[in-house]
């Protein structure tokens, strides 16, 4: 076996009375992508971060390269060649792509011969690793997918030896994430070690050569990744056996509760985002719209739930129009029984400083249920946020807990959880299960598909292939704004790929 | 030629008043600039003003004066950053707290230690500082000498070497018909407290935009997170840019009370801490503009001054407290529609925890 890179022994780390890490030992072996699955709050961000000294470990032990190390802050990690891509970027948006990279570990006093410097060393980079982006480029002007690899040349411009990525591939496209693993690759034969945290079992599969998993702060197993299974793994993470793709009936679709007729969207910039796109969502049936990111459908779901002006077109919401000027009450349309899960949880979804009571009414804070007079009825509140945390196990189960200190999955659940309770005739969803662990994703697949039994429309965004697949009873492909094919769900992966990548829509122009 | 006069005279009285504006709106966007709000620039400067004076008078010399008030705003620079950087306190609260304890402070040590109502003793010459006039360098060149007869005479003597040709120069300047007695009013006769304000735009331009300390200094009042990610202390970057602040509000208070006047009166500032916060925003947190918006607001400030009583043209007489508001007004007006959208650093005002 390899010599280890890194060594965690008996790591413990308590927020208050959560208990993030109990007594972790785990072992990473050198030139080896080491993958850590588990639930949403199993602490996997939690252990990367002490291993980065972003947090200090309650006690605990950590060795690199076989010597104990003491990492107090980040520029300790830096020091020892560990690099880390948070879960959450930690990007200046309005800095360019070099002066992110250069941050902190400028040359030289004046910023000319630094950047002189990290430009001709970044084009190294570039060309050894097949990692372009514009230096010069704006980050928040850059797509997710290329951010990312800012990050990651972000920890290989600081020598990273070990290089540690928490859910890299949550915010990317299928494509963006199979370049990234071309990446991890040539990382690894170069002699560098990788961690990776992902939900997504299929890429622990096809990427890493160990595997390890926690359960509620705890290291539970480590398998060597070809002498296991995605049914075990789901199973060690979860503690039960979780179905992968949920089952669910025939669909008996309805009257039509939500049409869409000619609607065109512009972007901030001007550019045409959705092109004059119609379609229909009975009662009955979830229809899933299936894309590469970027291609609209963040738009289109803005504009339907009334938060983006649309320039033309109609919306009608059980045969009556919704208000497309940007400035819709989203109160009335929840009035009028839509729900809207926003894709971006952090800014539109969530008040990540409210606790978490305060997140699970939040929209709905009007509704007589939570008063008392003109009063909040804390109570109420208060027991209606406990049966949330029951019913999607949404952890740890305190409501007085600020939303900030739940981890990704978790909060996505609260706004799930918000939205489907409030039982909408129409839901819209954008990206149901981002960051959201196999078991909460069988759940959240389960609580849909039982809406669309009781007769609501369900509208679906979602990049995920594989949750589009499972989720819909019918599927529509957006490509540059535009529908571009309708298939059922008996649709191939191969087929849907063809569409989103906008191929048959260029033969049909040719 | 009577018109021209006046001009030249409000373009001159411009110059002197928006020198302490300019001086605090710098301070401010170091502040603000790495994520720090800073409302307390106005009580900075005043205790800047009261220290400068007093330590002026008590020891006979500008320079300390100078250093003193420098060193009592960075002290009370440093109170904010212990309340809001080291203790997460509301920076508002704190700034509106420094603004209220050096109001009252001011008067309370000025009474007890000059008592002369809260004022500090008339400032006599050699201790304040001079305005550098035509009369000033031509006198330095007809006086020159090289002297060695002692080590004290040797070392004025190089000083004056170094200054001989660019008062040669300036000295040419103020001597060209017609050009020359403009000059002589508008760039000439200030103190050197007002060409080290003028410096103070590219320089802090410089810091900004072409050092490392700059990078950082922008980075950490975007997104805290990610220079605490990259290995940089967040805290100790923070606390380098109220130094910063300090020293700026400290040489704004001392021109306050030891240029434009000869002593410390009781609440002096008077709401210039305030306007070059104004000025800030308009200026979009960048130092060049930062000067032009100063610029304007002192030419508002020496307008209203020079009209005061005096009809204009169309619309008559205007108040005196009208042109006062006048600053305010236009910021509300021009933020409103006129330069756009005006962004702050994105993580200003709020305290840096660690978290996700
Ligand atoms: N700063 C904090 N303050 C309080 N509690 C915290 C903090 N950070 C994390 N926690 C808690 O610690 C536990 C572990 O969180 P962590 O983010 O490590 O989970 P995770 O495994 O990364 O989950 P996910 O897959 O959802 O990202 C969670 O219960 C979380 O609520
Ligand atoms: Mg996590």
């Amino acid at each position: 076996m390899a010599q280890a890179a890194i060594e965690l022994i008996g790591i413990n780390k308590s927020f208050g009375a959560v208990r993030a890490n109990r007594d972790i030992n785990l072992e990473i072996a050198r030139g080896t992508i080491h993958g850590i699955v588990g639930e949403n709050g199993a602490g996997k961000s939690t252990l990367m971060s002490i291993l980065y000294g972003f947090y200090q470990a309650d006690s605990g032990e950590i060795r690199v390269g076989g010597n104990p190390a003491s990492i107090k802050t980040p520029n300790d990690a830096i020091a020892l060649g560990i690099g880390m891509v948070h879960q959450h970027f930690m990007l200046v948006d309005n800095f360019s792509v070099l002066e992110n990279i250069i941050l902190g570990a400028e040359s030289d006093a004046l910023l000319k011969r630094s950047i002189a410097k990290a430009r001709s060393e970044l084009e190294r980079l570039e060309r050894e690793y097949g990692l372009d982006v514009d230096p010069d480029a704006i980050i928040e002007e850059l797509p997710v997918g290329l951010q990312q690899r800012v990050e990651i040349l972000k920890a290989l411009y600081r020598g990273a030896e070990i290089l540690i990525l928490d859910e890299p591939t949550g915010v990317l496209t299928p494509a963006e994430a199979d370049h990234l693993f071309r990446i991890l690759k040539q990382l690894k034969d170069q002699g560098k070690t990788v961690v990776l945290i992902t939900h997504k079992l299929r890429e622990i599969m096809a990427i890493t050569d160990t595997v390890s998993v926690m359960r509620q702060g705890t290291m539970v197993a480590t398998r060597e990744t070809r002498k296991t299974t995605v049914e075990e793994l789901a199973e060690l993470m979860v503690g039960r056996r979780v179905l992968l793709r949920v089952e669910k009936g025939e669909a008996e679709a309805g009257a039509v509760k939500l049409a869409v007729k000619n609607l065109t969207v512009k972007d901030s910039r001007g550019v045409t985002m959705v092109d004059d796109i119609s379609f229909d969502v009975r009662g009955g049936e979830i229809v899933g719209i299936a894309g590469v990111a970027g291609n609209g459908q963040s738009e289109l779901l803005e504009a339907i739930s009334g938060i983006r002006r649309a320039v033309s077109g109609s919306v009608m919401l059980d045969g009556k129009p919704i208000d497309l000027t940007g400035a819709a009450d989203p109160g009335e349309l929840r009035d009028r029984g839509l729900a809207h899960v926003p894709e971006d949880r952090h800014h539109v979804g969530l008040v990540l400083a409210f606790e978490e009571n305060e997140n699970s009414i939040l929209g709905y804070h009007d509704d007589p249920r939570y008063l008392r007079g003109p009063f909040l009825n804390v109570d109420a509140i208060m027991a209606d946020a406990r049966d949330k945390i029951e019913k999607y196990d949404i952890r740890p189960g305190n409501p007085r807990l600020k939303t900030a200190n739940f981890s990704g999955g978790n909060q996505q659940k609260i706004v799930l959880a918000r939205e489907i309770e409030q039982d909408p005739g129409v839901l819209i969803v954008g990206q149901p299960t981002r960051g959201v662990d196999v078991g909460a994703i069988e759940f959240i697949h389960k609580r849909l598909i039982a809406m669309r039994d009781q007769g609501k429309a369900v509208l679906v965004v979602s990049v995920e292939l594989d949750e589009i697949r499972s989720l819909s009873d019918r599927i529509l492909v957006m490509f540059a704004g535009r529908i571009v094919g309708e298939r059922g769900p008996e649709a191939t992966e191969g087929e849907l790929g063809l569409l989103m990548a906008g191929v048959e829509r260029q033969e049909a122009a040719a | 030629m009577d018109f021209v006069n006046a001009i030249v005279q409000v373009l001159d009285s411009t110059i002197r008043l928006s020198v302490p504006l300019l001086l605090a709106c710098l301070a401010g966007l170091f502040s603000e600039r790495s994520g720090i709000f800073d409302i307390g620039l106005e009580g900075k400067m005043l205790v800047g003003a009261f220290a400068g004076a007093a330590a002026a008078s008590v020891f006979h010399s500008a320079f300390i004066g100078l250093g003193m008030a420098i060193l009592i705003s960075v002290a009370f620079a440093m109170v904010h950053g212990f309340a809001s950087i080291t203790h997460r306190g509301n920076q508002i609260v704190s700034g509106v707290a420094i603004n209220f304890i050096a109001a009252g402070s001011t008067i309370i040590l000025g009474q007890a230690w000059f008592q002369q109502g809260g004022r500090t003793p008339a400032l006599q010459p050699g201790e304040r500082f001079e305005s550098i006039t035509a009369y000033v360098i031509s006198n330095f060149l007809s006086t020159y000498s090289f002297s060695t007869a002692s080590f004290a005479d040797f070392l004025a003597s190089i000083r004056g070497l170094i200054l001989y040709l660019p008062a040669l120069l300036i000295d040419a300047l103020a001597r060209i018909p017609g050009f020359g007695p403009i000059f002589a009013e508008l760039v000439l006769g200030h103190s050197i407290l007002v060409y080290f304000a003028f410096a103070m735009v590219p320089f802090t331009w410089w810091v900004l935009f072409r050092t490392r300390f700059g990078l950082r200094l922008r980075a950490v009042g975007e997104n805290p997170a990610a220079v605490d990610t990259a290995g940089i202390s967040v805290a100790w970057l923070r606390y380098r840019a109220l130094i910063c602040t300090g020293i700026l509000t400290g040489v704004a208070g001392a021109y306050l009370s030891m240029v434009q006047n000869g002593g410390f009166v009781k609440d002096m500032t008077a709401g210039k801490g305030y306007i070059a916060l104004a000025a800030l925003i308009f200026a979009k947190w960048k130092p060049v503009n930062a000067m032009f918006a100063c610029l304007l607001f002192g030419f508002l400030d020496a307008a209203s001054i020079r009209l005061q009583g005096s009809p204009l043209p169309i619309v008559g007489k205007v108040s005196a407290q009208f042109m006062q508001a006048l600053p305010y007004v236009l910021t509300v007006v021009l933020l409103a529609g006129f330069i756009g959208k005006a962004i702050p650093p994105r993580a200003g005002g709020v305290p840096y925890v660690k978290e996700r």
